[in-house]
């Protein structure tokens, strides 16, 4: 049956909109034409330096890294010879990188937290010397601060047996610093098994606090128990273990120093300038997002009666942390990435590795492409991680 | 020794402010401010910008000190100890004229978070607390939501509600519906004239008139670091003793 049509002015004849007017179809076309233009482009390059480099018959591909490198590398983290192989020197300029990048990480955010408040201090003195450090270092070229801790640190320091010395046991020369470490024990895996074991139970401590806390309204310790597990779970384990307290300390010999360990006098450097440079960043990061806090907030938290411990604790570190993070990533980025200027002063790091393997072998494509390649998943993980973090903390607004 | 609750039993006012002076720097902010409060009193104190009025509430729970004179609450002096001042500070509590609420944590964990703290609830007592609070300043549907997400007078009112969860004997008021709009100064003032009747001992810092005459036991007039006038709210309004005083009502009522 037939519906009464209602009477409507008779329509237009159905073209309906173009389709290059409708706004996704516009987004469709253009994200496909950016993209075959980047295509295009890449293929002509890579075709392009294919042909170059088989022109003037440079070998390409990746197959010379199990070549015989030939090259020392001055300190390494593994086992490594100028008969290994490309691949074993790759790894343990990697492995250099990630020392001083990981350890510098550490270093400078407890720096820049501590140089951050100082900034923020109601003692003049202090104040003024936190922001003159700031002022001062993160003004200079890191790459110049680089060479004058090198430098310093050359000029300075005394050579071979006149090492300086702190409590005959750790000594500082032109070469490096030499410090004592525990001699190896059938004891100390299983320690570190116990030190792992102790930060899971100090997790599962911290939740077990939160949960009694809620049921019964006591306030449940949570520092020093989480302090006992991890420090001392280890001990206990060392003290079955009997206790050995045999150290391997530096002496000095005829010529050299034997026992201990050493780290270079390059690697101070780096880690100083790297340290040094980017903690007067995270200074600033870390004022700034103390200052993001009005004071109405400590105002708010006091007069309910709460102590100025847990006020820092509960109101104001958790949204200053949310302002810090963003800028704290970028910072240990920047800090990761230009540990690649410890070529500079000689510090065998990923870059000075793939530097010399580029100028031994020619292949610069390949060298740059593992530089990248490395530097990408590192700043990838480490930004991964923040953001992972950030999405946890985020404020909602409305 | 007589024990605490004789001696507060005996000291009659449970507020007690005798010669009180400050200074910031060289400028003299409080000038002999004597003011008594009784148990369920409701004092409103205006006066005009710059006055004290924020820095005479704001000493009495000790946000700021005092460097004369004396600062009696509910029977503990206010004195450089920390013990003595959060035990005054539980006694307290305040209302700020931008809310101040915790922007991180939900609108329930705000109300809840002091008691767990600071008084050991469990936080399922808290919570059920804090629930009959948010019933109370009518906005229970709101629970879950962070500040950010509630319009201005429905935060003020939160904020309300998280100073009563831990059962302060004294609420202060500092300019509570400025920061709002119109529409909304009425929802927060409903809400302390409910608190006003149910006994609450109250000081109230405001130029909400309307709300003095409804509410005030006595109005307390400030200007330039000094009380200038306390009296009823009827002797106040219709016959000011002090010339500063009619000026300043005549152009605030105006
Ligand atoms: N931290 C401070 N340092 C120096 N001076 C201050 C400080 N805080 C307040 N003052 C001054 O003290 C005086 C009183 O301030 P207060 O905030 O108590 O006034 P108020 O009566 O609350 O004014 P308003 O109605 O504007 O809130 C003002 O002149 C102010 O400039
Ligand atoms: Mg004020």
């Amino acid at each position: 049956m037939a519906e009464p049509t209602p009477s409507l002015a008779p329509a237009r004849p159905p073209t309906g909109p173009r389709v290059w007017n409708n706004p996704r179809a516009r987004a469709i076309i253009y994200q496909v034409l950016v993209l075959g233009g980047v295509i295009g482009a890449a293929a002509y390059l890579i075709d392009n330096t294919l042909t170059n480099l088989a022109e003037r018959s440079i070998r390409s591909g990746f197959s010379f890294i199990w070549h015989e490198a030939g090259f020392a590398i001055s300190e390494a983290l593994i086992d490594y010879q100028p008969n290994h192989s490309y691949v074993r020197a790759f790894i343990a300029g990697l492995l250099n990188t990630l020392k001083v990048g990981l350890l510098g990480i550490v270093l400078v955010t407890i720096l820049g937290i501590i140089i951050g408040i100082a900034r923020l201090s109601t003692n003049w003195l202090v104040a003024r010397l936190a922001s003159v450090y700031v002022e001062t270092f993160r003004n200079v070229p890191l790459l110049l601060q680089l060479y004058l801790w090198y430098s310093l640190l050359t000029e300075m320091l005394p050579g071979g047996r006149d090492a300086l010395s702190l409590f005959t046991a750790f000594y500082l020369n032109k070469s490096g610093l030499m410090y004592p470490v525990p001699v190896y024990d059938g004891i100390h895996p299983f320690m570190i098994v116990a030190f792992l074991i102790g930060c899971v139970g100090a997790y599962a401590w911290g939740r077990y606090a939160t949960r009694r806390h809620e049921a019964t309204g006591v306030p449940t310790p949570r520092f020093w128990p989480s302090v006992g597990f991890v420090l001392g779970l280890p001990l206990v384990v060392w003290l079955i273990g009997g206790a050995p307290t045999a150290i391997d300390v530096p002496q000095m010999e005829r010529f050299r120093f034997v026992g201990g360990w050493h780290v270079s006098i390059e690697f101070i450097a780096l880690l100083l300038g790297l340290v040094v440079y980017t903690g007067a960043f995270v200074a600033e990061t870390v004022r700034a997002g103390i200052l993001s806090v009005s004071r109405g907030q400590t105002e708010a938290a006091l007069s309910l009666g709460l102590r100025r411990g847990l006020v820092l604790r509960l109101v104001l570190l958790p949204q200053a942390l949310r302002v810090i993070m963003p800028p704290l990533t970028s910072q240990y980025l920047n800090l990761m990435k230009n540990s690649s200027l410890a070529v500079a002063i000689g510090y065998p790091d990923l870059v000075a590795v793939a530097n010399t393997t580029l100028n031994q072998t020619g292949q610069a494509i390949e060298a740059i492409a593992v530089i990248m390649a490395v530097y990408l998943t590192i700043s990838l993980a480490i930004s991964g991680f923040m953001n992972w973090y950030n999405k946890r903390v985020a404020l909602v607004e409305r | 020794m007589i024990n605490l609750a004789e001696r507060r039993a005996a000291s009659g006012p449970v507020i007690q402010m005798a010669g009180v002076n400050k200074w910031y720097g060289e400028f003299h902010v409080l000038k002999n401010i004597n003011l008594e409060v009784r148990s369920g009193e409701r004092v409103v104190v205006c006066g005009p910008s710059g006055s004290g009025k924020s820095t005479m509430i704001r000493c009495i729970n000790r946000l700021e000190e005092h460097q004369k004179g004396r600062i009696v609450v509910d029977g503990i002096e206010l004195i450089a100890d920390l013990k003595q001042i959060d035990a005054v500070r539980r006694e307290i509590g305040m209302v700020f004229q931008h809310f101040n609420l915790f922007p991180h944590m939900t609108v329930l964990e705000n109300l809840t978070l002091a008691p767990m703290w600071v008084r050991n609830t469990p936080r399922k007592e808290a919570e059920d607390a804090a629930m009959a609070y948010l019933e109370r300043v009518k906005i229970p549907e709101q629970a879950h939501k962070f500040p950010g997400q509630l319009s201005g007078g429905q935060q003020q009112r939160v904020a309300i509600a998280r100073s009563l969860c831990m059962k302060p004997k004294i609420m202060l008021f500092d300019e509570p519906t400025s920061a709002l709009d119109p529409e909304m100064i009425k929802e927060v003032l409903d809400v302390m004239i409910e608190l006003a009747q149910g006994g609450m001992t109250m000081i109230c810092v405001t130029h909400e008139m309307g709300f003095a005459r409804t509410v005030a036991d006595s109005m307390v007039f400030m200007d330039g670091g000094e009380i200038v006038e306390k009296a009823p709210p009827t002797e106040f309004f219709k016959n000011p003793k002090s010339e500063r005083t009619k000026l300043f009502l005549s152009q605030i009522l105006h």
